[in-house]
C-alpha cells in the first residue's frame, strides 16, 4: 500500500502539549514539512518565544534557542549575522511580535535581515490566561477587557503585518489562517515561500497566521475555526500583503 | 608593537578586534560612543565580522545573545542607563551559559543622571544586575593600557567559564587619551565551542534554554552555575596593592578612583604618613582573602569611591569586624582631586591616632 502521509523527519516523536483545537501543533507540523521539503534540517536554527509555544523545541528536531519575550528578531539577527549559513526563523505570538517586540521586529525588517518570522495571531495572550493582545478585536472579551475591547480605552487592533510591509527591507509578507484544510495548505505554501525568500538572500520575510485559541476564546474548536472566518478575517484579511521577491531591482 | 596614543574607548575596540571579537552590537550613549564608532570603522568591514547599530540597548544585547549562540566572540557596550536596559539580556546570557563581553563606561546616576564619569553602577555590576540568581565576572581597569589588556582577558574568561564578563570603566577612562600597547594580534581563526548552535549537521539537534516546568531541574541549573562561580572565585580573583607593606591605613579604591587615590597616597607618604592602597581588579569576585590577609596587620580602612559607598559593604564583609571602615565618596559625576583625597586621608590618619 502506498504511504501518503507520514510524520515529517524534522518533527520529533513527541505528543503535543497544546490544547485541543489549538493552531500551534498544525503550524509546527507544516513548518517541519517545509524544512524537510527544502532539505533544511541541518541548517535551521529556530527561536521559540516565551508563551504556549516555548516548548516548541520539544517538537522541532532542529537546533533551537529560547528568546526573551519580544526579542526574537534581535536574537535571530545576531545568529544570522554571526553565522550566515544558518536558516533562521522566529516563532512569535501577537503579544511577543506586535507589543513587547515591536521595535525589534520593525527594525529587523527594515534592515532587511535575512530571517523568517512565523507570526501566530490568535488575538490573545494565550499562556498567561487570555489577556488582551495588541491584535484583540474591538468588543472582544478577554480577561483584561472583561467588558469588551473599547477603542476609547484600549485603542485599535494593530495591523503589524501591514506596518511591516512599509519597510523596504521586508520583501515577503503574507497573512493566512490555520482554520481549514484549504487555509492550512495555503499557510504551508506561504511558509515555504518565506523560507525560500531567506534561502535566496532577498530580505526579511514573515507569515502571519490567524490561529485558533479555543480555550481562551471560550469556544469549541469548531466554533473557533468558524470565528476566524466570520470575525477575524474581517479585521485581518487573508492574502499576500507584500511580495517583491521577483523584483529586487525595483529600488 | 610600539605604543600608540588612543582614547580608552577606541583602545577597547582595537583590543576586542585583536581578541577575535567577530560581532559588535551597540547603541549610542555618552560617554562610550567612540567605541561604537571605532567598531563601525574597523570591525564592520572585516571578513566574517558584523557590526550593527541596534535600535536599542535591549536589541543590542539580544543580538549579542544570538551571536554568542553560534559560538562567535561578541561584545556590546553602553553606559549606565543603557546597561540597565541590557540587564534582561545579561540574565539570559548567564542562564544559558553564553560568553559575552559587556562594557559599561559608567556615568552619574540615578535616572538619566549626568554624562560625567562616576562609579555608581558597582552594585548593579557585582550583584548580578538582572533578574535571577547569577553572577558576572566584573573587571575594573584604571588606565587605557588596562582597558586594552582587560578587554583581551575578558574574552578569554568569558569563553573559559561560559559567562558574561563586564568591564566596568567610567566616562573619564573611556574618553581620556594615553599611550597604549596592544600585545596580541587578531587570531586567524578561533576554535568553535562545542555547544555552539550551527545547525544539526552530523549530530543530533540541540536546544539552548533555561525554561522548565520542573523547579528541581532549574534548581540543578542554579547549583551548577554556582559551582562554577566558586571555581571563578578560587582561580580568578585579582587585585593590586600599593605600598601596603608598612601601612597603618589602607585606602580601598577601584578603577579611576584608584588612580586619584594613588596620587593622594604619594603626597601622604611624602608627609610621612604610612598609607597604602588595595585596588580590587575583579570587583566580582571581590578580593576578600587579600583584605583578610591585610587585616592581620592593618586595622584602619578608607574606602574611596565616586559613588555613595557601594563597595563599603564588600570591604566590611571581608573584614568581618576585624578592622574599621571609613568612607569618602563623590557621587553624581563630580571628579575629586588627589589633594582633596589627601586631606581626607590625613584627617582620618590623625583622628584615628595613627601618628
Amino acid at each position: 500500500m502506498e504511504k501518503i502521509y507520514t510524520r515529517p523527519k524534522s518533527l520529533k516523536k513527541a505528543a503535543f502539549h497544546y490544547c485541543p483545537g489549538c493552531g500551534h501543533s498544525i503550524v509546527h507540523r507544516i513548518i517541519c514539512e517545509v524544512i524537510d521539503e527544502l532539505n533544511l534540517q541541518e541548517r535551521v536554527i529556530g527561536i521559540p518565544p516565551p508563551g504556549c509555544s516555548v516548548f516548541a523545541y520539544h517538537y522541532f528536531d532542529v537546533d533551537m534557542a529560547e528568546s526573551a519575550h519580544g526579542r526574537g528578531a534581535a536574537v535571530a539577527t545576531g545568529i544570522k549575522r554571526a553565522y550566515p549559513e544558518a536558516i533562521v526563523f522566529t516563532y512569535q505570538g501577537d503579544g511577543d511580535l506586535a507589543a513587547i517586540g515591536t521595535a525589534e521586529t520593525i527594525h529587523a525588517a527594515n534592515r532587511g535581515e535575512r530571517i523568517t518570522a512565523i507570526f501566530i495571531n490568535n488575538a490573545v495572550y494565550g499562556m498567561t490566561g487570555g489577556q488582551m493582545a495588541p491584535t484583540t478585536l474591538l468588543e472582544q472579551k478577554t480577561t483584561t477587557t472583561p467588558y469588551g475591547r473599547d477603542i476609547k480605552l484600549e485603542g485599535y487592533p494593530i495591523k503589524i503585518s501591514e506596518m511591516l510591509a512599509l519597510t523596504k527591507g521586508a520583501v515577503y509578507i503574507e497573512r493566512t489562517a490555520a482554520n481549514s484544510p484549504a487555509n492550512i495548505r495555503k499557510t504551508k505554501k506561504a511558509i515555504r515561500k518565506a523560507f525560500q525568500t531567506q534561502i535566496d538572500d532577498l530580505g526579511f520575510s514573515l507569515v502571519e497566521i490567524l490561529s485558533p485559541c479555543p480555550t481562551n476564546w471560550r469556544m469549541t474548536p469548531i466554533e473557533a475555526w468558524q470565528w476566524i472566518d466570520k470575525v477575524m478575517t474581517k479585521e485581518y484579511p487573508l492574502g499576500i500583503i507584500k511580495d517583491i521577491t521577483g523584483k529586487q531591482d525595483a529600488d | 608593537m610600539a605604543k600608540v596614543l588612543m582614547t580608552g574607548n577606541a583602545a577597547i575596540g582595537e583590543a576586542a578586534i585583536r581578541a577575535g571579537c567577530q560581532c559588535y552590537f551597540g547603541y549610542p550613549i555618552t560617554p562610550q560612543n567612540e567605541l561604537t564608532e571605532y567598531m563601525a570603522t574597523h570591525l564592520s568591514r572585516r571578513k566574517g565580522c558584523s557590526f550593527i547599530q541596534a535600535e536599542s540597548e535591549i536589541a543590542a544585547i539580544n543580538m549579542v545573545y544570538g551571536a554568542s549562540l553560534t559560538g562567535a566572540r561578541t561584545m556590546t557596550s553602553s553606559s549606565s542607563p543603557g546597561i540597565s536596559l541590557k540587564q534582561e539580556g545579561i540574565s539570559y546570557l548567564a542562564a544559558c551559559e553564553l560568553p559575552a563581553v559587556i562594557v559599561n563606561m559608567s556615568r552619574g546616576g540615578p535616572g538619566l543622571g549626568s554624562i560625567s564619569a562616576a562609579q555608581s553602577d558597582y552594585f548593579q555590576a557585582t550583584r548580578g544586575g538582572g533578574h535571577g540568581d547569577y553572577r558576572t565576572i566584573v573587571l575594573a581597569p584604571s588606565s587605557v593600557q588596562e582597558l586594552a589588556d582587560f578587554t583581551h582577558h575578558a574574552f578569554e574568561l568569558a569563553d573559559k567559564y561560559l559567562i558574561p564578563v563586564i568591564i566596568l570603566g567610567d566616562g573619564m577612562l573611556g574618553q581620556m587619551m594615553e599611550p597604549v600597547e596592544f600585545k596580541y594580534e587578531a587570531p586567524e581563526e578561533l576554535p568553535i565551542r562545542s555547544r555552539a548552535l550551527r545547525g544539526a549537521k552530523g549530530r543530533p539537534s540541540k536546544i539552548i534554554k533555561t525554561f522548565t516546568s520542573k523547579p528541581a531541574e532549574l534548581e540543578e541549573i542554579n547549583w551548577s552555575l554556582f559551582r562554577r562561580y566558586q571555581q571563578i572565585k578560587k582561580q580568578e580573583t585579582t587585585c593590586d596593592t600599593f605600598m601596603t607593606e608598612d601601612a597603618r591605613l589602607i585606602v580601598v579604591a577601584f578603577g579611576i578612583a584608584a588612580r586619584i587615590a594613588k596620587g593622594a597616597i604619594k603626597t601622604a607618604r611624602s608627609n610621612g604618613l604610612k598609607v597604602g592602597m588595595l585596588r580590587p581588579i575583579t570587583l566580582w569576585p571581590f578580593p576578600s582573602e587579600k583584605v583578610q590577609e591585610l587585616a592581620k596587620s592593618v586595622k584602619q580602612y578608607l574606602v574611596f569611591e565616586m559613588n555613595m559607598g557601594q563597595m563599603v559593604e564588600d570591604v566590611q564583609l571581608a573584614l568581618g569586624g576585624n578592622g574599621e571602615v571609613s568612607f569618602y565618596g563623590r557621587p553624581g559625576g563630580v571628579i575629586p582631586t588627589p589633594s582633596e583625597v589627601n586631606k581626607v586621608i590625613s584627617r582620618l590618619y590623625y583622628q584615628k591616632g595613627l601618628k
